[in-house]
């Protein structure tokens, strides 16, 4: 996939798997799992641009004796949701025009 | 490998970027092993699956961009003491004319490079002009009724078309030399920071 895409795409993903409850970073990869596959430096890279973005903040909790960082989404960062699925649309339009036409020399 | 183990490898990997990042990427991963012990994977597992230090450092080195690295180099790694402060001063007759000499090396380096590409450039002009301006010489000569002049001129003429074009393709490949060589003195001085990584 084009990489510019993909990047865009994973950021509304990260988005909506922190979407609800606040989670963490395992968490987010297992909950993405059934769609894509992350690695962890590329969540890592993803939740630093949302939080230098303001999409998201973090916060640490104590856990069985460790410190583990849960991430929670902004108003902001529901904006890019809620807008990322207006501009799908504008996508899906797109697609379809592209396999009309694809269809065209079947 | 143990968790230690591949913390530290990842460490050692990373030397040359910012401390701060550093920090916090292995806490990151930190993390995401124990996490994944805390599910029931051992240890190896946990470590296995989250990833090939290779892959993690190549990946981590591509997505930061070189300011940041060569800021995580310059910047000092430890507290200036008050001699270190003395000697800089008082050295400071010595090396910054040193650190202007290095300078001025480099800069008449591009300089020479490029004073090169353009005196070829001037000798092409030079033999266009003598090519075009032998064609009046030789209409002066033929209106004199000179026939050996206007021979002479008409050669001149077409001799010195053949050393434009010649001279002309040699300039023009001097200067996409001289632009490559530019650009390797560039990489080199940006790679005496980015080669520390490997380290």
């Amino acid at each position: 996939m084009d990489i510019q895409i993909k990047r865009g795409l994973l950021d509304v993903c990260v988005l909506a798997a922190v979407k609800g409850n606040d989670t963490y970073g395992y968490q987010i990869i297992k909950d993405l799992r059934p769609c894509v596959e992350l690695s962890e430096s590329t969540l890592y890279t993803i939740l630093k641009r949302l939080e230098a973005g303001g999409m998201i903040t973090v916060y640490s909790v104590e856990h069985e004796g460790r410190l583990r960082k849960y991430y929670h989404l902004t108003d902001k960062g529901n904006e890019r949701i809620t807008a990322f699925r207006r501009e799908w649309q504008e996508v899906l339009a797109i697609y379809n025009y592209i396999k009309g036409k694809d269809g065209d020399h079947d | 490998m143990t968790k230690a183990e591949f913390l530290g490898q990842l460490r050692g990997r990373l030397f040359g970027l910012p401390p701060m990042e550093i920090e916090e990427r292995l806490m990151f991963y930190s993390e995401m092993i124990e996490d994944r012990i805390e599910e029931g994977l051992s240890e190896e597992e946990a470590v296995a699956e989250v990833g090939n230090i290779d892959d993690i450092v190549h990946q981590i080195i591509s997505e930061i961009p070189l300011s940041r690295i060569i800021r995580g180099n310059t910047a000092p790694r430890h507290k200036f003491k008050g001699w270190e402060i003395a000697l800089l001063i008082l050295g400071a007759p010595l090396w910054i004319p040193l650190v202007i000499a290095a300078f001025a090396v480099v800069l008449s380096l591009y300089i020479t490079l490029w004073a090169l590409v353009i005196s070829l450039f001037a000798v092409v002009l030079a033999l266009a002009l003598a090519a075009v301006c032998s064609i009046p010489a030789a209409v002066f000569y033929a209106r004199a009724g000179d026939i050996a002049g206007v021979v002479f001129f008409i050669g001149c003429s077409l001799a010195c078309t053949g050393m434009t074009i010649l001279f002309a393709i040699i300039s023009v490949l001097a200067a996409k030399g001289a632009a490559k060589l530019a650009q390797k003195i560039m990489s080199s001085i940006k790679s005496a920071y980015i080669g520390k990584e490997g380290a």
